[in-house]
């Protein structure tokens, strides 16, 4: 089947075929130094791939092994594709296109086959109904395991970990007291009891005082100017956590949501569509900082049961 | 010149499937040529290097949450707590031999298989091949492009590391986000709260067995379908809407493409050993409290990222039920997106009603302006959200606020739209109304014929205009069969109907020349073709 010898067109259909026809031409004029060509590339091909079987025999090195196989496959594909553009005739060629409907007969045979089913099968109508039936009941039975993935959310969105009196607890479980945050810091705090905790985590901040905007109803909540938010965004649930001093601001780095610290961490910029919940604290006799209560409504991103807030 | 072994292995075969038939009418099949046509094929092509790579990977990865201690030979890591998933991702790249170059050509292979696609898709919807007969494959590819997103998503999430555990608690909230079931759908899928226990082996068999069983069912039926239907082509050349006009699958089109293939894998290989992709060790392991800067998903990834990002900070309550912010730029957006593809070959249809006969030749986009400057304005529309997941990255890297940043986004994912769907208009209106352009003006010869009728002549080309392109030819023996006629008929040479019907172009001078009535009835005969292939089973001369 090969077409060595370019004048001379493929196939059985060769005989056929003027050898001057223009159609069996190459359209390269420098058929022996194509066939070169093809033929370094293999050979570059092989070369690399045997490369490659060495580099991976003597322990494998990531960039010299994609390399390779990058150059093997590459020199086997640009051999492969300059011998069929090359060395084998273009034409151009053309074929007609079939019609693709059937035959008006072909379809009117089809209908009266389909039809068979209606003497046959469609008379029986009590039957046909009831069939109808168990196939509904089944299909809507299939729905059910699906019951079995998880447990329902019931009322576990709308509150965490946090109870009140509860320890505040770093990550590795050291509880946290007055002394451990200086004014203008960030501890990452968790119920005693539930370091690590996703639904809970809250940053802890120290600011002076005199800076903060009290909001109604939480003057008791920050003591010592210690204030306490949920981690978990409004917008989508990210971790808020880059925590700007100067001005006070809490960062959410998934989508750029800005929180002011001292106004009740209102967003102040980007998606976040509501306040990061405050976490109400006291600060017991030995300067252990312990939360008053849990949060007062769902935190973290919305969700269609929440409603407006506070449950 | 066939060895005699494979002459006899292959009666075998056809004794039993009768395959020659069929297979030598596959071997005669012409497929046109042109550059566009090839995003499909590198499609294909990096989806099959996904499939291989991805069954490697999964004979190392293990799909659990559960958390231990590594004790691998990646040493910043050593002793700390991590996932199962991210340990035997760590492992899969630094201590399965081969592993990282299997690990990063599966992750190129996606991204350049998803933006393949949406090359692929851009090719069709401006030269108009999604009209009438292909509308189905039309659907079936959009719905391979929804697919392939979610399947790179959750792929991508599989490793458990910071970037994408972070990601995948903002799928628990979209999930969330959903009205009436979305909290219901959330727990079930994640088995509870975020960030549940079962989530990573669901992922995984959604991503290795169901979302890629269905790509492939679709993928068969996407190519079942341009085979059946033929491929489009562009005008010229000879080509018509009733014929198909370049090489023969057998050899030509084959070599061409097996090499294509290979090149494909060629450069997907080099891209995995010398360009790191996802380097999950720099990330680290995922901790719900932990969070890093610049979190940005994969590419394809990016639309829903921006539009979550610039999409304002609203919320509707009413009768105390919510519908969560993130729901609109990321369920809303995508389904509208995804509805508004699938729809739009219909859409088209309802108003330039071209459904009424079928579609093979293609448009050059200029030459449809409206819908090249539709699809142009949605495309910067996407193009906008995609660069709006940059934000922190733009505002970092120009050295200007965020705030300055996001609303320049908020403001030129509307404008920037609008304005390149009019420079798309002006400019298809202009080179529209320029046919022939850079060519020498050939002379007008109009003659009045004897009923005082008047009629434009067609006239010679000016000396170095000419077209130089062959005339078509039809396969030497291809039609001997099919036509009842013997083998070794040299009345093939005489060029009968067919070169009537592609000669009259006045030698394939792109544009002006249509004609849809006359080439639809000869058309009409050429159905015998079809049904006449079962009387003639006989495997040919060599008998």
């Amino acid at each position: 089947m090969g077409p060595q010898t370019g004048s001379v067109p493929p196939g059985e259909g060769g005989e056929l075929a003027a050898a001057t026809d223009p159609h069996f031409a190459l359209i390269t004029r420098h058929e022996r130094r194509m066939e070169i060509m093809v033929a370094l590339s293999f050979w570059l091909s092989i070369a690399a791939m045997v490369t490659l079987a060495v580099v991976y025999s003597l322990g494998g090195q990531p960039q010299l092994e994609g390399a390779m196989l990058g150059v093997g496959l590459g020199a086997l594909g640009v051999g492969v594709t300059a011998w069929g553009k090359y060395l084998v005739p273009q034409g151009p060629f053309k074929q007609e296109r079939d019609h693709l409907p059937s035959a008006p007969e072909v379809r009117q045979a089809f209908a009266e086959s389909f039809k068979r089913a209606d003497t046959v099968v469609g008379r029986r109508t009590v039957l046909v109904k009831l069939l109808g039936a168990a196939m509904t009941v089944f299909g809507a039975f299939l729905i059910f395991p699906l019951r079995s993935l998880g447990p329902q959310p019931k009322k576990s969105l709308d509150g965490t970990d946090w109870r009140p009196g509860a320890r505040l607890v770093r990550a590795d479980g050291r509880v946290v007291n007055t002394a451990d945050l200086e004014v203008g810091g960030l501890l990452i705090v968790f119920p005693e009891g539930f370091a690590g905790s996703a639904v809970s985590q809250t940053d802890l901040i120290h600011v002076a005082t005199d800076d903060i905007t009290t909001q109604p109803g939480r003057q008791t909540w920050g003591p010592q100017g210690f204030l306490a938010f949920s981690r978990v965004c409004t917008h989508a649930g990210c971790p808020v956590s880059l925590y700007e001093e100067e001005t006070q601001l809490l960062l959410c780095p998934c989508h750029q949501s800005l929180f002011n610290i001292l106004d009740g961490a209102k967003p102040i910029f980007g998606p976040a569509p509501r306040p990061l919940p405050q976490l109400p604290l006291r600060i017991d006799d030995n300067g252990v900082i312990r939360a008053q209560a849990g949060y007062d409504e769902p935190i973290g991103p919305g969700f269609w049961e929440r409603g407006n807030g506070p449950a | 010149m066939i060895p005699q072994v494979a002459t006899r292995s292959s009666e075998w075969v056809d004794n039993r499937l009768g395959l020659g038939k069929w297979v030598r009418k596959a071997l005669d099949k012409i497929f046109p040529d042109h550059w566009s046509f090839m995003f499909g094929e590198i499609a294909l092509y990096s989806f099959i290097v996904v499939v291989a790579t991805g069954v490697y990977l999964t004979l190392f990865f293990v799909p659990s949450l559960k958390h231990m201690i590594y004790h691998g030979s990646y040493v910043p890591l050593q002793g700390q707590r991590v996932s199962e998933a991210y340990d035997s991702t760590i492992n899969i790249s630094f201590d399965v031999r081969f592993g990282m170059v299997m690990r990063q050509m599966h992750h190129w292979s996606a991204d350049v298989f998803i933006a393949a696609i949406v090359l692929h898709m851009c090719r069709i919807f401006f030269t108009g091949a999604f009209r009438r007969p292909r509308e189905l494959n039309w659907l079936v590819g959009v719905t391979l492009l929804a697919l392939s997103i979610v399947n790179g998503y959750i792929g991508y999430s599989l490793p458990d590391d910071l970037i994408s555990g972070t990601g995948v608690r903002i799928a628990f909230s979209i999930i969330e986000s959903i009205p009436v079931v979305g909290s219901y759908f959330a727990f079930f899928f994640f088995g509870g709260n975020f960030p549940g226990d079962a989530y990573d082996f669901r992922f995984f068999i959604v991503h290795v067995l169901i979302v890629p069983g269905i790509i492939i069912g679709l993928l068969v039926a996407h190519l079942a379908i341009l085979w059946h239907q033929k491929h489009t082509q562009f005008k010229g050349h000879g080509a018509t809407e009733d014929n198909v006009v370049g090489s023969p699958v057998w050899p030509a089109y084959a070599l061409k493409s097996t090499g294509f293939f290979f090149m494909t894998c060629g450069v997907l290989a080099a891209l995995s050993g010398l360009a790191q992709i996802n380097p999950i060790w720099l990330y680290g392991p995922y901790d719900p409290y932990k969070v890093t800067y610049a979190v940005q998903p994969d590419w394809y990834m990016g639309w829903l990222d921006g539009a979550m990002r610039i999409f304002p900070s609203w919320e509707p309550v009413f009768f105390n039920h919510m519908i969560p912010s993130v729901f609109f730029p990321t369920i809303l957006l995508p389904g509208l997106t995804f509805g508004l593809f699938w729809a739009w070959p219909f859409v088209e249809n309802h108003f330039t009603k071209e459904a009424s006969r079928d579609h093979n030749l293609l448009d050059r986009p200029r030459d449809r302006p409206v819908r090249t400057t539709i699809g142009a304005g949605v495309l910067a529309f996407y193009v906008m959200l995609f660069t709006a997941s940059a934000t922190d990255v733009l505002a970092n890297f120009f050295g200007v606020s965020l705030n300055l940043v996001l609303w320049a986004m908020r403001i030129m994912t509307v404008v920037v739209p609008l304005v390149v769907a009019g420079a798309t208009y002006i400019i298809c209106y202009e080179t529209n109304s320029l046919p022939n352009v850079g060519k020498r003006k050939r002379a007008s010869v109009i003659v009045r014929s004897a009923d005082g009728g008047y009629e434009s002549l067609e006239t010679r080309y000016r000396p170095g205009d000419e077209p130089r392109e062959l005339e078509p030819e039809e396969l030497p023996g291809v039609y001997v069969h099919s036509k009842d006629e013997l083998v070794g008929s040299v009345q093939r040479a005489a060029g009968d109907g067919g070169g009537s019907a592609g000669g009259g172009s006045a030698g394939g001078g792109d544009g002006s020349d249509s004609r849809p009535t006359g080439a639809l009835s000869t058309e009409g005969t050429s159905v015998e073709g079809l049904g006449h292939e079962g009387p003639r089973p006989e495997g040919g001369a060599s008998i």
